[in-house]
């Protein structure tokens, strides 16, 4: 299969069961809540190395948010209910609580739950203040510029992880025009996030390593520089880069919807061919075939 | 199709009708909601002496007349929705924990007193004891919203332990007194001693008031949990000025000479 002159493979992308908790944080104006969304979504590439993927899903205009002021809704993904519990304390404590203004809300409706802001009113020795309205529990914890407003439990639901895209493009420039325009037409994706820096990696990996302490290491088979050297390649000749678009969503749907527009937006000049990581179907609970999404 | 029970012999003395509920009329008969027990004064009477039946009982109820005599309708109510064409007796909706009543008139005093959950709505003005405790009791409403849309008399949310009441007209004296925990919204202006005894809890006032001198000012700022009850109480009907929403407010702790952990919160605009 064919988009222009770009080759589509015909494999799957091996994606994962995880847990995904979407999160408001609001602040007196959209710098502060950017400012929040993009501490808590540091450092949040790979469950792997980070405990959780995290990445910022969209603005949220003042109109649709809790409090009425200016919202950045994230998305947070990790392996079970329970770690992306305690992840979502940790990161709303270190990076949201810190942050100016800000108050922090559970943007989510699933059935189960994590407490958050039940937590962290620990941090208000005892001058934290409960709020119930509508059904909905809230903490009020003095900081020093007033209170920090935080929701008592946050919605968790299962989720997809590990989607991805492979872009297999003649040159290093092409790579990164393909990879950007890819994930410009991604992201307007509703449930999705791209969690890798500008929403792409360079260092896919594979499972296992020859070291014993490494559950991963380097994908030998798409570096450009192993060619010959390693015992495999999936390079085809004249490519000089790959890169990786990982994606996270809330559900299969969503994660398909944003492969099919950035295979869509990445193929063209350059890009010699688009493929996709897999396990061999051995892992993952979800194979999305790349042909499928396109036909 | 909903019921409906039309006052025909207005009571010369209170008429107690915790019967009259819709949870509890539902899936009865005419017959047999006609026949239903009422206390009349000192006597024993059955609903259809005063009120004529009419419709199927499907969660959704109407009663309509001179109704200021009657007392104690939606008292209990779990669910369904009670709408109340013209005045009410006092002791409306009391203890009830969920369904929604709607009073199209004024309300007699003890509105949703040690109400658990559930909403009340009140067009016109309300009494005094406006989700309060009963007197010996401990605690006043536990959850759910009182929202008046004109005026309430005194001790307004005694002893009231969560939940939330509305006024948007003008609130008597003591509003909050003794009050454990919960939201006070007055839009109007606020009586005096308000938050007397308070251990924890809000009240909320946008006229200036006088502050009990067992209050401490802490500071002047703009509470972001207040948007949010503000946009609550604009969604169900009250007109809320935007500067209420986004205003200074002075924030006021109390009541020292019990807990300490409430606030009056003063809006400064």
């Amino acid at each position: 299969m064919q988009i222009q002159s770009t080759e589509i493979v015909d494999t799957f992308a091996e994606a994962f069961k995880m847990w995904g908790a979407r999160v408001v944080i609001t602040g007196e104006d959209r710098d502060w809540a950017m400012a929040a969304a993009n501490a808590m979504t540091g450092f949040a590439t790979s469950v792997i190395g980070c405990k959780c993927e995290a990445g910022v899903e969209r603005e949220v205009p003042a109109s649709e948010t809790p409090d009425g002021r200016p919202g950045v809704s994230v998305l947070l993904f990790s392996t079970s209910a329970e770690s992306l519990g305690k992840r979502l304390v940790e990161r709303v404590g270190q990076c949201v609580m810190t942050c100016p203004t800000t108050a922090c809300f559970d943007g989510l409706e699933a059935a189960d739950s994590v407490v958050v802001g039940g937590a962290l009113r620990f941090f208000g020795d005892g001058y934290q203040i409960r709020k119930k309205l509508n059904g909905r529990r809230m903490w009020r914890v003095p900081v020093m510029d007033g209170e920090f407003l935080v929701d008592e439990r946050f919605s968790v639901q299962p989720a997809v992880g590990g989607g991805n895209l492979l872009i297999l493009a003649a040159d290093m420039p092409e790579a990164l025009s393909a990879a950007k325009a890819a994930v410009a037409a991604m992201r307007g994706v509703p449930g999705v996030i791209l969690p890798f820096p500008n929403g792409v990696v360079r260092s896919g990996s594979k499972v296992g390593s020859r070291y014993k302490t490494l559950p991963a290491s380097t994908n030998d088979a798409y570096c450009p520089t192993l060619r010959g050297f390693a015992p495999q390649t999936d390079l085809p000749d004249g490519v000089t880069c790959v890169l990786e678009i990982v994606i996270d969503g809330l559900d299969v749907a969503g994660v398909e919807e944003a492969m099919r527009r950035g295979m869509k937006a990445a193929a063209g000049k350059g890009v010699v061919r688009i493929s996709a990581g897999n396990y061999g179907g051995t892992l993952g609970q979800f194979k999305i075939g790349l042909h499928g999404l396109l036909n | 199709m909903s019921m409906t029970l039309k006052l025909r012999t207005a009571p010369e003395v209170p008429l107690e009708a915790e019967v009259i509920r819709p949870d509890s009329l539902s899936g009865k008969s005419e017959k047999e909601i006609a026949a239903l027990p009422l206390l009349y004064g000192n006597r024993h009477a059955e609903l259809g002496e005063f009120f004529a039946v009419s419709g199927r009982a499907d969660g959704e109820l109407h009663v309509e007349g001179e109704l200021s005599k009657v007392k104690h309708i939606g008292a209990g109510m779990t669910a369904g929705k009670l709408v109340v064409h013209g005045d009410v007796g006092s002791h409306l909706g009391s203890v009830m924990t969920g369904g929604e009543i709607e009073v199209q008139g004024n309300a007699g005093d003890w509105v949703g007193p040690e109400m658990q959950g559930g909403r009340i709505v009140v067009k016109g003005n309300a009494g005094h004891m406006v989700g309060s405790a009963y007197r010996g009791s401990q605690m006043g409403m536990m959850d759910g919203e009182i929202i008046i849309h004109g005026s309430a008399g005194n001790e307004t949310g005694s002893a009231m332990r969560n939940g939330l009441i509305a006024i948007a007209g003008d609130c008597g004296d003591f509003a909050g007194v003794n009050m454990l925990a919960g939201t006070i919204v007055v839009l109007g202006k606020i009586g005096v001693r308000f938050g007397a005894g308070m251990k924890r809890g809000s009240i909320v006032t946008m006229h200036e008031a006088e502050v009990l001198p067992t209050f401490t000012y802490a500071c002047t700022y703009r509470p972001t949990f207040l948007r949010l009850y503000l946009y609550r109480l604009r969604n169900i009907g009250l007109e809320i000025a935007d500067a209420y929403v986004t205003g200074p407010y002075k924030r006021w702790s109390g009541d020292a000479v019990a807990l300490n952990r409430g606030e009056a919160l003063i809006y400064d605009g």
